[in-house]
């Protein structure tokens, strides 16, 4: 195989022979039940087994036409996107402001800003349960917004931090010493630079909103169900192929995260020049 | 004159300059802390905030304090050693009749229960039973007369023991403890000691899908490493993939590859290799593999950074020293990827204690770990005395491990998306 080490003895090839051939495996491992239920949900059967009876939409179009779908649909959007701006404002001004405060506390500080992302979710999610319930805050799309604020944050402040720290403080000191003012210089000269790092955090924070369950089986009502929590209650009874169909909806928006999030990444490192 | 000029204090404008730098030095901290302010006040009302309530619950006392609110004052110099003296008893009289009044008694009787199993029962009798009007003889015999419980120092005890504000009884019963008749921490008895083994197998669990993951994630993790960028990156992936996929489409996946009716079982029938169907899900096996799919980036990500990170330079230098390529392995190339495997095991492990959503929808009942008792408690059988008090354990032990991975990482850059 080209492009390996360099391989003199049979000891080395057989060596590398076999790692190739576990990574393949393990790489079969991973992406094969994403593959797999794919195909299932353009069935024209309703049973979730290979071989397919025939190909059709049926599936897509009960997930269409079901009122529950389409509004969980919409819920998982709306506190998708509401959770995303709320965090990239909180988070970026939070980065901004860590990358040039110095203080002994600036290690505490930064371990409560990311401590959401280690907690375990249904920790979170009964505190959050006790604690907004009195308040009038579960059932509400407002209590999801802010529950979900939360757990985004840290994946907006990471990508931001990392962003600025590559950032050349001189160049908002020469933008001043043209005569800009402060928020003009952040219009037209940080933000412009820092740029990829707010998208990748807008996308990691929209992902994990979109993706979390936990919080909104704990605090969601009826009316505020998201498609993971849709799915949840799906996957607990019998699993009908519109679950599938969800599937395939769900990994797609994955998918041009992802892309985006990929793009975003190959833009900055050819704006770099390197390919560190 | 030499120290006037050092603290330039002769400055023209009459404030030192060294003055005027540290003035100007403060404003920018303090610009600095006002824009991290917003994000900490968020995040104290809608994350320490929530988490400091539940630690609160796990040790909150206020049921029996608040319904019967006399006897708790009237035990209060009770020494615990016999009954109490007649003040307790009618002191417990006055109170069941004001509780059953305000209809309250359900409230202390389902914490006394948790104290003495019964205690239910006793307190239902007694309300029932107690008259309004005050009956011959001293409220010992009347209440003795209504339940003998009454005439036991346990029950007595069990009331003092819940009179709060505080409890360490939540707590204590999450580590399979309790308190004695004496006072005294005791194991806790057998029907109720589940506890332990609901943390033993929370973390045999984990380590087993944290071992699994490093297995499986060592040779993908060195063959991306080892490839040249471009087709590292290609094959990078068919790991960024998974990680992005939705953890329920990858729940959701395993079940229909592995139910009883599905795509493996179907296949192996078809080969002719089973003719029964296996059991590969509802049971330990399925949870296993499918926290292990989820949970394998964040162990080939870590460990990929750390193996980019050594020079090919060092291998070919231990070769040309006479290092069999085994040797160099084992003593050149694996003690550098220590800290990678370090820090994907950690954040495997980390992650897999927590696990809720997988387990509760692939695993059996045998299965199922301390984050489903945890929302069990909470939302079916409201206990949420005991639902904090293991909350208070999971997060203790992941914070401490959490610590670890930080001291072990600092430095390096977290990345990834957290999902369970």
């Amino acid at each position: 195989m080209n492009g390996a080490p360099s391989l003199r003895t049979p000891s080395q090839r057989i060596a590398w022979t076999t790692t190739i051939v576990a990574s393949t495996l393990v790489f079969f491992f991973l992406m094969a039940p994403i593959l797999a239920i794919m195909p299932l949900s353009f069935s024209s059967g309703s049973y979730l087994t290979y071989p397919l009876p025939g190909l059709s939409l049926r599936w897509y179009e009960d997930f269409i036409g079901s009122p529950r779908w389409m509004m969980s649909l919409k819920n998982s959007m709306i506190i998708g996107v509401a959770a995303t701006v709320l965090s990239m404002v909180l988070g970026t001004l939070a980065a901004l402001g860590l990358a040039q405060w110095k203080s002994k506390f600036k290690p505490l500080v930064l371990a409560v800003v990311l401590s959401p992302v280690v907690v375990p979710g249904v920790i979170t999610a009964v505190g959050l349960y006790f604690f907004f319930a009195p308040i009038g805050l579960t059932g509400s799309y407002l209590g999801l917004i802010l529950a979900h604020t939360a757990l985004a944050t840290p994946f907006v402040v990471i990508p931001v931090s990392a962003t600025l720290q590559s950032f050349d403080m001189n160049l908002a000191r020469a933008a001043a010493s043209l005569g800009a003012s402060p928020l003009y210089a952040f219009r037209r000269v940080i933000l412009p630079l820092i740029l990829p790092g707010l998208a990748s955090g807008a996308l990691f924070a929209f992902a994990t909103s979109f993706d979390e369950v936990i919080i909104v089986l704990f605090m969601a009502g009826p009316e505020q169900r998201t498609l993971p929590r849709e799915m949840f209650s799906g996957m607990r009874e019998n699993i009908s192929p519109t679950i599938t169909a969800a599937a395939v909806i769900l990994t797609t928006v994955s998918v041009i995260l992802l892309a985006t999030l990929e793009g975003l990444r190959r833009r900055n490192e050819r704006l770099k020049g390197n390919s560190a | 004159m030499a120290e006037a000029f050092l603290t330039g204090t002769d400055a023209p404008t009459g404030v030192p300059l060294k003055r005027r730098l540290r003035r100007a030095e403060r404003a920018r901290q303090f610009k600095a802390l006002a824009l991290i302010l917003p994000l900490l006040l968020f995040l104290l009302f809608t994350f320490l905030g929530p988490i400091a309530g539940m630690l609160w619950r796990s040790v909150d006392d206020w049921e029996v304090g608040k319904v019967l609110p006399h006897t708790v004052a009237a035990l209060a110099d009770w020494d615990g050693k016999d009954v109490p003296d007649e003040k307790a008893y009618a002191a417990l009289a006055d109170d069941i009749q004001a509780a059953r009044a305000a209809g309250t008694i359900a409230i202390a009787s389902k914490r006394l229960n948790y104290a003495l199993n019964g205690f239910r029962t006793i307190l239902a009798s007694t309300a029932r039973n107690l008259k309004a009007a005050p009956e011959p003889g001293t409220a010992k015999e009347t209440l003795g007369k209504i339940n003998p419980a009454w005439g036991e120092r346990a029950t007595w005890t069990a009331i003092k023991g819940a009179s709060g504000p505080i409890t360490s009884f939540y707590l204590l019963a999450a580590l399979d403890l309790t308190r004695n008749v004496d006072g005294a921490i005791v194991a806790a008895p057998p029907d109720q000691a589940i506890y332990r083994d609901l943390f033993a197998r929370t973390f045999t669990i984990s380590f087993g899908v944290t071992v699994l993951c490093l297995i499986l994630g060592f040779p993908v993790a060195y063959l991306l490493a080892a490839l040249p960028p471009g087709r590292s990156n290609l094959l990078m992936i068919f790991v960024l993939l998974p990680f992005w996929t939705s953890l329920l489409v990858r729940t959701c996946a395993w079940i229909v590859l592995l139910q009883k009716e599905g795509v493996v079982n179907d296949s192996l029938r078809w080969l002719g290799i089973i003719d029964e169907p296996l059991r590969l899900i509802y049971n330990r096996f399925g949870v296993v593999v499918a926290m292990t799919h989820v949970l394998l980036p964040f162990m080939i990500l870590p460990l990929y950074s750390s193996m980019k990170a050594i020079s090919p330079a060092y291998m070919r230098a231990a070769a040309s020293l006479g290092a069999s390529p085994v040797t160099a392995f084992l003593r050149i190339y694996l003690p550098q990827t220590l800290p990678g495997i370090g820090a994907g095991c950690l954040l495997v492990f980390i992650l897999a204690l927590g696990y809720y959503i997988t387990p509760a929808l692939v695993g059996g009942a045998p299965d199922q770990m301390i984050s489903y008792f945890i929302a069990l408690y909470t939302t079916e059988t409201v206990n949420w005395g005991l639902a904090s008090a293991l909350g208070a354990v999971l997060l203790f032990a992941t914070l401490l491990l959490a610590a670890v991975y930080g001291k072990l990482v600092s430095g390096q850059q977290v990345t990834g998306g957290m999902k369970n």
